[in-house]
């Protein structure tokens, strides 16, 4: 991918191109880009685009992935599940009462806010997941290589992890907010879609909030697998005993 | 997606043994309007779906009825190898707006029409709602036009597969007794049970190795079925029963007719197995 051509003989010619606006971008985000002259107008040209990518694809309050990297690395999960037969399990959260929040205390208060539960959602993941700010006071999480009795303990130790945590708003001045959470698995030996299994956590996350907030609801991942006693009926002997 | 009205008023309180005749599945009176859809699905692949639709189709042509089957297995397209036909316009052309629906049914050797997919289709082998409207779409444009729309599903319980078999009044589970089989058309009834509550199931078994195994093989999925799947339905929900409306020996022929790439029915009519699908015809379409 990475051209490593002599920058002299690049056919890029980068006093042309209109650039002025991604710098004010990369500028305004912080990030900071190597010497034209030293690295040569390709690699620069490259770290411009890095840079703009790693902007398109951020949250800018809170720094996690937005909306659109969250779906990009649904459906490459999506593609992993259907061949892998991995289990994995998407948790879609959502402050609760978060317009109270913004109401009451204003929305710096809500920023603040928001960006404390993003570092305390933070905390729960692994390397290998992903954590998204989706929404306003959305965000989801995709967790590859979750089996299906774990899903509720990791939603229950993200949901006490910001139960836990009050948030400073002003000096001396603390609110400690919850977030309900929904999650469902990808479903078994199959290549489901984004939206569907979206819409499944959803239903979850719905439930969440109706059965009183500040809880994880998970879909019951069961209903395909096949036990060791079924089939055992089913073949009317204990030859399949010893599988799960 | 979740609960099927259409198939509640199937069963109704006459409900009795799978077995008993007349049988409220059977022998309906299919509606002189509309065609009867019925999925074909069967959890483990290669166990003979498209086998089945092809030939059942051209049986039940044989009885006289306009039989359509639509490739409902989208991403991994059989049924033209089956029949033999490459055509140049598929479902992908009418999802893509190239070309009218009309354009891409084809007449079958067997007497029948059928809707390939193509193998332009792998993309849709995800449940986007473009792919949901449009098979809906298919099916009720073409419902006036047919007796029985036969929709051959793809291997697993899917999205996609669960979709197909959503728009359909019947499903038929195929199995064969090899245990991997019998495990995954359980798992199949088990999710059209309680995600679709499906209660009224038909079951063919393939390759039997005598007349009376698939008998016993429907018993024994019964069976796990009452004590493992009934008992979680929400109280009040009818319980699931699996009707055998055929059972296919396993014969030599089969696999000469689909390496000849023609319909058993049509290459061996006197074959065992040819007779028993004939059977399934006359069950579905008396």
């Amino acid at each position: 991918m990475h051209t490593q051509t002599d920058p002299a003989a690049a056919p890029t010619d980068v006093p042309t191109l209109r650039l002025a606006p991604a710098m004010q971008l990369l500028q305004q985000s912080g990030r900071e880009l190597p010497d034209r002259h030293n690295v040569g107008h390709v690699a620069w040209l490259q770290a411009v685009i890095d840079g703009l990518c790693e902007l398109s694809s951020r949250d800018p309050l809170t720094g996690l992935a937005n909306r659109r990297q969250f779906e990009l690395a649904l459906a490459s999960e999506i593609d992993r599940v259907a061949r892998a037969g991995e289990p994995a399990l998407v948790l879609m959260i959502d402050i609760d009462h978060f317009k109270t929040v913004n109401d009451t205390h204003g929305h710096q208060a809500g920023d603040l806010v928001l960006k404390a539960i993003a570092k305390a959602l933070h905390e729960c993941i692994r390397p290998m997941d992903t954590l998204a700010r989706i929404g306003g006071e959305e965000f989801a999480m995709i967790l590859p290589n979750c089996p299906p009795s774990f899903g509720l303990a990791v939603a229950e130790r993200v949901r006490k992890k910001v139960q836990g945590r009050p948030v400073a708003i002003a000096p001396g001045q603390q609110v400690t907010v919850t977030v309900s959470l929904g999650g469902a698995f990808a479903p078994q030996w199959v290549r489901s879609s984004a939206p569907l299994w979206i819409d499944r956590a959803d239903q979850q996350l719905y439930r969440a909030k109706a059965e009183g907030r500040n809880r994880a609801c998970l879909e019951q991942p069961t209903v395909s697998l096949v036990s060791a006693e079924e089939k055992g009926l089913l073949f009317g002997t204990s030859q399949f005993a010893d599988f799960e | 997606m979740s609960d099927i009205s259409n198939v509640s008023t199937v069963s109704g309180p006459s409900a009795g043994p799978p077995q008993a005749s007349p049988n409220p599945l059977v022998g309906r009176e299919v509606p002189s309007k509309r065609a009867r859809v019925q999925a074909i699905t069967s959890g483990k692949g290669g166990v003979g779906k498209t086998f089945l639709a092809a030939n059942l189709a051209a049986a039940l042509a044989k009885r006289g009825r306009r039989v359509l089957v639509l490739d409902a297995d989208l991403g991994l397209a059989n049924l033209d190898v089956v029949l033999n036909l490459f055509p140049k316009v598929t479902l992908h052309d009418v999802f893509t707006g190239k070309v009218q629906l009309e354009d891409a049914i084809l007449h079958a050797p067997g007497g029948f029409s059928v809707l390939l997919a193509g193998s332009g289709l792998v993309e849709y082998s995800r449940l986007t709602p473009e792919v949901r409207e449009q098979l809906l779409r298919i099916i009720e444009t073409l419902a006036p036009r047919f007796d029985h729309i036969l929709l051959d599903t793809g291997a697993g319980i899917s999205d996609v597969v669960l979709y197909a078999v959503s728009l359909a009044d019947d499903v038929i589970v195929l199995a064969t007794p090899e245990p991997t089989s019998m495990t995954d058309a359980y798992a199949t009834i088990k999710v059209l049970a309680t995600q679709q509550r499906r209660h009224a199931i038909q079951l063919v078994v393939n390759q039997v190795g005598r007349i009376g195994e698939g008998r016993t093989i429907r018993g024994q999925l019964q069976l796990v079925v009452d004590k493992f799947v009934t008992p979680t339905l929400p109280e009040g929900s009818p319980a699931p029963a699996l009707e055998l409306i055929g059972e296919v020996p396993l014969d030599a022929g089969v696999r000469e007719a689909v390496q000849q790439r023609r319909l058993l029915i049509e290459l061996q009519p006197g074959s065992a197995p040819a007779q028993a699908i004939h059977a399934i015809a006359a069950k579905i379409a008396p």
